[in-house]
């Protein structure tokens, strides 16, 4: 392997790296906001308020190394990655919508989360990923 | 859009990988334009251009 290529990988390899240590971080951050007040300490404690900013200010830090990865991809990339976030935002925005109008309707039975609407986002964002990546090899 | 890219890239003598590297795309890249999967830039276009030593019309054929 050449060194030109070798430092691309390895410059891929940094920025991936720091891409999954903030998500974790962010995924532990926002555990800790949601359960600390419940578990840990009194729900009315400035610990609180802490934890939600620095859940934050994480999740701003995770999006800061998500644009770098994403600056990293070569262009055939980034239209893999562009073509899945549309299909995502599309998807997010409808069924989001539909979402609400059942609960705000009283169709379903239970309230809407807000994580349901992630995991739906996630799993579109993951098959567009995957019938993309498909289409283009 | 029709091309010659993996005629052209077997005269140089080069691998799908050592094009990627020389260009500075993924493999996975020249590998897609080869198969017509996928139009360059003009920027990665022009590196071929100058790769090949050949203008870019006769790289990259329109159909019409």
């Amino acid at each position: 392997m050449s060194n030109k290529l070798y430092k691309m990988k390895e410059e891929r390899k940094k920025r991936m790296t720091q891409l999954a240590i903030w998500t974790w971080t962010w995924v532990a951050t926002l555990a800790l906001a949601t359960f600390g007040p419940e578990f840990i300490w009194a729900a009315d404690s400035p610990l609180t308020i802490v934890s939600i900013v620095l859940n934050f200010l994480n999740g701003a830090l995770m999006i800061w190394a998500n644009r770098n990865l994403y600056n990293h991809y070569d262009e055939l990339e980034r239209k893999i990655h562009l073509e899945s976030m549309a299909l995502t935002l599309g998807v997010a925005v409808i069924v989001g919508l539909t979402y609400s109008l059942l609960d705000q309707k009283n169709i379903i039975q239970s309230d809407a989360e807000i994580g349901v609407l992630v995991g739906i986002i996630g799993i579109t964002y993951g098959v567009a990923m995957g019938i993309n990546t498909k289409r283009y090899s | 859009m029709n091309n010659r890219v993996k005629e052209l890239r077997k005269e140089k003598g080069y691998t799908q990988e050592d094009l990627a590297e020389i260009i500075g795309v993924s493999r996975q890249t020249v590998n897609a334009i080869e198969k017509q999967k996928f139009d360059p830039s003009l920027n990665t276009a022009f590196k071929m251009a100058k790769l090949f030593e050949l203008p870019i019309e006769s790289i990259f054929l329109s159909e019409d």
